[in-house]
């Protein structure tokens, strides 16, 4: 989309104009994610930056706020609910949305669009719908303020993620493999763990990445269904925010930056991988 | 020979003799159940964990239980009584409520309940039958006219209404919370009229948050079709590495992206000080920026813009340049040739990601919680505030019942136009 060396004086003011008006929404996006780092090392408790910050003075800097959080139980529970939440419920996701994917991909599934229609629901209905009948519905069941409720609540969020991501990979997929390996005296699950999974793992492990991070960053319900005992990082840090705000929350939130570009980066890696051996190279 | 095998050989067979059609009937069957018990397991699971409990949360909505729960006694009296009969119910009504205060706690009822309900239409209701129940638990022996005991209890005995209103509220299924959830009641006869002026919040908070979400939706196109036209048409390497920054936000935690707004818009924040460093607003004037609309609308932009984006990326990398190009060779300004041959091949995206962020919008509780202040307050907030604080459960089902059923309208369409398997994320 180079400008063509005929181009007017209104053609390249518009040129310009066009991707200035881009790097400003491309700024609008960014600058919320990366200004939190540096003031997450003020030395001082403020949620602004200091003079000593601005001219690069040490005393201005400082790791306390790590310090605070890595010394804090609280949080450091919050940081292991949190994770044995994200990875149960997106383990059971991942595999209960790959089953149902590849029923759904199949020709002869029957209410297809039905069945589609009610399992991406939990990511359309309002989030406090959900919250306040799982609240009603897990208290009734006595899986309110336990580990399994809020991991069923969770897998529940992250199953469309996996359905969506491993349909549209199965879409790709070459059903005759299946056919081919059925004739050479495969059964269905030497079939499924031999020739399908490893042609659909990067759509799987994507699936299982968003379903992951959905629990990750799940706030409402959690704030519904889970106990004292259960108490995740945002929990701890939508009552920070509420309360009062310490820099420790910018602190946290810079490692949860952090994890997301590790998870985007690892997302990225499968999705060249796919390009290369689907013979799409970046031109 | 193989033709005589056949009994007719009109109809074609497989080797085992079946007819062929009957053969492949039976096989599809056999398929249309294999991908069946393939998506059961998910299957049953959202609809017991997921959409049956968002039922019975419905249900909660429309039902009544509490006076006919725990007022027995007193509700099978008062239905055999009618208004017109006299102005007050008669002695065994009175008898009859006095017995189901007595034997409350054995047969585990709890009158708090039911005078907690009959608050939300005649104010004092609790206090009346809570202090009621503690005088007749109190007496020593039965007095000789239990209606002359309670009658002195508290005033509201002797109103009239007070019959007229717990005869409505025995009624197990009840229009009230939705009449509530759209400001309007029943006054005391059960005609339904509007609520008083300052009494009406939730048709204004409907309208507000529609108005809040279309004008979202509208600043997510504005912001996100030239950024996705530029993405589908750069060279795809330099593309790759833009999309990262669109990925990003879109993959980081909802509560660092508010913490963040936070952070630039406050009195205090980074932005403020920037304006005030560049002259634009004097120290002690800083514009409130956060803790009213301004910050949720600011804030779920942000946050929603990806799901515009990458809708309409994947519409525009499919569309081939050559139409534009034909269109400016054939004499189109390059106005026109937008408008009229680019643009209308990005309605399906555009569609998409509208319906897609509106969608998410309109529920949306987070942002508004936290720096939408009071007034940037939206309808899920409100439900969120009676499902905690209020506990006012079936008004809470009530307004979540309009919203989800706005939201399942959306969905719908959603669903007929792009097709929820076509979803892109990312």
């Amino acid at each position: 989309m180079a400008l063509p060396a005929y181009a007017g004086k209104l053609e390249t003011a518009w040129y310009y104009g066009f991707r200035f008006y881009c790097g400003l929404v491309f700024f609008f996006l960014i600058t919320p994610i990366l200004v939190i780092i540096p003031l997450s090392f003020n030395a001082q408790p403020y949620f602004s930056f200091t003079t000593e910050m601005l001219t690069l003075q040490p005393e201005g800097w400082s790791l306390r706020w790590y310090e605070d959080f890595l010394t804090s139980e609280r949080w450091m529970q919050g940081i292991r609910n949190s994770f044995i939440i994200a990875i149960a419920a997106s383990f059971l996701a991942t595999s209960l949305g790959t089953l149902a994917a590849l029923g759904l991909s199949r020709a002869y599934m029957p209410f297809r669009n039905a069945f589609m229609a009610m399992l991406i629901s939990p990511m359309i209905v309002p989030l406090i719908i959900s919250a306040a009948g799982m609240y009603f519905f897990y208290s009734d069941v006595g899986l309110a303020q336990t580990f399994p409720g809020v991991i069923l609540a969770h897998t529940a969020l992250g199953t469309p993620f996996v359905i969506i991501v491993v349909t549209a990979t199965l879409m790709g997929f070459d059903q005759s493999l299946v056919r081919a390996a059925a004739i050479s005296g495969a059964n269905p699950k030497t079939t499924f763990f031999k020739v399908t999974m490893p042609l659909i793992a990067p759509g799987m492990i994507s699936g299982a990445l968003f379903a992951f991070i959905t629990s990750l960053d799940e706030i409402v319900i959690v704030n519904f269904i889970a106990g004292a005992g259960q108490r995740t990082v945002p929990m701890r840090m939508f009552a920070g925010i509420r309360e009062e705000i310490s820099p420790t929350i910018l602190a946290v939130a810079t490692i949860l930056v952090t994890i997301s570009v590790i998870l985007l980066t690892t997302l990225e890696m499968i999705r060249r991988r796919n390009e290369r051996i689907r013979g799409i190279v970046p031109q | 020979m193989a033709q005589s095998d056949n009994a007719n050989p009109e109809v074609m067979t497989t080797s085992d003799g079946t007819p062929l059609k009957e053969s492949l009937r039976r096989s599809m069957r056999r398929n249309r159940i294999k991908a069946l018990l393939l998506v059961a397991p998910l299957g049953l699971f959202i609809f017991f964990s997921f959409v049956m409990p968002i039922l019975t949360m419905m249900y909660r909505s429309i039902t009544n239980p509490e006076i006919i729960d725990h007022l027995p006694r007193a509700t099978a009296e008062l239905r055999a009584w009618t208004p017109a009969e006299s102005d007050l119910p008669p002695e065994s009504f009175f008898r009859a409520i006095s017995l189901d205060m007595l034997t409350a706690d054995e047969e585990d009822r709890h009158i708090g309940r039911a005078g907690g309900q009959l608050n939300y239409e005649i104010p004092g209701a609790r206090s009346m039958l809570g202090r009621t129940g503690r005088a007749v638990t109190s007496l020593d022996e039965p007095p000789d006219s239990w209606k002359d005991f309670i009658l002195e209890q508290h005033r509201l005995w002797e109103d009239p209404a007070t019959y007229q209103i717990m005869q409505r509220q025995m009624n197990p299924i009840t229009a009230q919370y939705y009449l509530n959830a759209l400001d309007f009641r029943y006054d005391a006869e059960g005609n339904i009229e509007r609520q008083p002026e300052f009494q009406r919040i939730y048709v204004e908070l409907y309208w507000r948050t529609l108005w809040v979400s279309a004008l979202i939706t509208g600043l997510t196109i504005l912001l996100g079709f030239p950024v996705a036209y530029l993405l589908a048409n750069l060279p795809m390497r330099i593309s790759n590495l833009l999309m990262i920054l669109v990925l990003l936000p879109f993959w980081t935690s909802l509560l660092v992206r508010t913490s963040s707004w936070i952070v630039i818009l406050q009195s205090q924040g980074v932005l403020n000080d920037i304006l005030v460093l560049l002259g634009v607003v004097a120290d002690d004037n800083r514009p409130r920026m956060i803790y009213n609309m301004i910050g949720t609308v600011v804030g779920m932009t942000h946050i929603l813009l990806p799901f515009m984006i990458l809708p309409l990326y994947s519409v525009m990398k499919g569309i081939p340049p050559s139409y534009v190009r034909a269109a400016r060779s054939l004499g189109a300004n390059p106005v026109v040739a937008f408008f009229r041959v680019y643009l209308p091949q990005t309605v399906a995206g555009i569609g998409a990601g509208s319906i897609l962020v509106f969608i998410l919008s309109i529920g949306y509780y987070i942002t508004p919680a936290l720096i939408g202040g009071s007034s940037g307050q939206l309808i899920s907030n409100f439900i969120a505030y009676h499902m905690q604080s209020s506990l006012n459960w079936s008004l809470a089902a009530a307004l979540g019942g309009i919203l989800l059923v706005a939201v399942l309208i959306l969905y719908y369409f959603y669903n007929k136009l792009i097709g929820v398997d076509k979803m892109k994320l990312g």
